[in-house]
């Protein structure tokens, strides 16, 4: 089967800030995202779990983006005026995608 | 000093204060007891709306009388201005940078509403009255303090600002409207409405609170696990200190507007009381480079232990002092 290739952006972010970045992404045109919730993990700040958080400002969220590549600067432009100075994780991988007309 | 002493005992051998004192222990001996998260936000909607539709019932009952503005304005005026001597405290107490300080200093401003919640339980538990507007006062100070914070910023050259969506997300915080919707709504429908469905938020109030207080004792049993890492020892006398100063601060605009003393108690738990939900929410998107560790232990794993325990107790018995009360 014939694959295409494309890009997946993944900005790991606190979930307070979900809402200014999807908001950053759809305003650059990129409008297909998925939004996970991260239940825990380890940084520069020691280790964190979302259980026993008092209130979802200080849990964390990953905002996953699969885009074609000659968008990338776009959302990563976007993205950075968000997450500049806030706690997360910004990656880029290559994939491959089955379905290109979708992205 | 007895009276304190006694008031103290009797406090915290409530249902209410053991439920707390359970969860913290619970979650400094590392037990896997837990409430779920959705529990949790129901109990608290559920506070939130009873203590709302309690006071606008309340209010619609007794009247509006000249006090309600005065005290409204005092509020404001508490809310914002506190931070400013909780940031100098800082600078003179702690090492703590600027943004920190600042940071901490919004939130000694902005209130705990399970705080007051409790402090609510424990009048009602003594037969002490309060006026019903308190609720009202307890809106209006939350967001002002998170104002004086990013102001105390500003002076110092950074260029922090608030924006419209930071501004509505704290004016209009689910805590907030519920409880300002549920007053209006017991001011509209008054006693009879009260009647209607106080076997739904009159007598289970205490119950529910207890399970709610176990919970909040288990999230401040986990903040106080992390005061070794992240406080020093002059942050936490601040985190003791603060909240006396700002009762002292409240008993002074209570005893100015001429509150009962159940008001007093409450204008002063207001005051003393640091916020854990509102405020660190509003500091993670202004201020991003303050440390999220020291602003949240203080506030939930020193001030609201404190308060719960010891504080209400110690302002209940000053505001009987100072109102003859």
């Amino acid at each position: 089967m014939k694959t295409h290739k494309a890009k997946r952006v993944v900005i790991t972010i606190e979930a307070i800030m979900q809402k200014r970045l999807t908001d950053a992404l759809e305003s650059a045109g990129v409008t297909g995202y998925s939004i996970l919730d991260v239940i825990g993990g380890s940084g520069r700040s020691g280790p964190w779990t979302s259980e026993g958080q008092i209130s979802r400002a200080s849990g964390m969220v990953q905002v996953i983006c699969i885009i074609r590549e000659e968008r990338l600067d776009t959302l990563i432009d976007a993205a950075f005026d968000v997450v500049d100075k806030h706690i997360g994780v910004v990656t880029i991988t290559d994939v491959e995608v089955l379905r290109a007309e979708r992205f | 000093m007895a009276d304190i002493l006694s008031l103290a005992a009797d406090n915290l051998l409530s249902p209410v204060i053991l439920s707390f004192i359970l969860g913290v222990a619970a979650a400094l001996g590392r037990s896997d007891l837990s409430v779920p998260e959705a529990a949790a936000k129901g109990m608290s909607i559920y506070l939130l709306f009873a203590i709302g539709f309690k006071g606008g019932a309340s209010v619609a009952d007794h009247g509006v009388d000249g006090t309600l503005i005065a005290t409204i304005g005092a509020g404001l005026v508490l809310s914002a201005g506190l931070p400013l001597v909780a940031f100098n405290l800082l600078r003179i107490m702690t090492k703590m940078s600027r943004v920190d300080a600042a940071a901490v200093a919004g939130h000694y401003g902005s209130i705990s509403i399970v705080t007051f919640v409790a402090a609510t339980s424990v009048l009602q538990g003594r037969g002490i009255s309060s006026e019903g507007y308190m609720v009202a006062v307890a809106a209006v100070m939350e967001a002002p303090a998170i104002l004086s914070a990013l102001w105390l910023i500003s002076t110092g050259g950074s260029d922090r600002r608030m924006d419209g969506t930071l501004l509505r997300e704290i004016l209009l915080n689910g805590s907030i409207v519920l409880l300002v919707g549920a007053f209006f709504i017991g001011l509209a429908t008054g006693q009879d409405g009260l009647a209607s469905i106080s076997s739904f938020i009159v007598a289970p109030f205490t119950g529910v609170l207890c399970l709610f207080l176990l919970d909040m004792g288990l999230v401040a049993g986990r903040g106080l696990r992390d005061v070794r890492g992240s406080l020093g020892y002059g942050a936490v006398a601040f985190g003791i200190m603060m909240p006396v100063i700002g009762s002292l601060a409240g008993l002074a605009a209570a005893l100015l507007i001429g509150l009962s003393t159940g008001g007093s108690v409450l204008l002063m738990v207001l005051s003393a009381s640091a916020s854990y939900i509102a405020v660190p929410a509003a500091m993670r998107v202004a201020l991003p480079e303050a440390n999220p560790s020291i602003y949240l232990t203080l506030s939930l794993g020193i001030t609201f232990p404190f308060n719960l325990t010891v504080g209400i107790p110690l302002y209940v018995t000053l505001a009987q002092l100072a109102t003859g009360g």
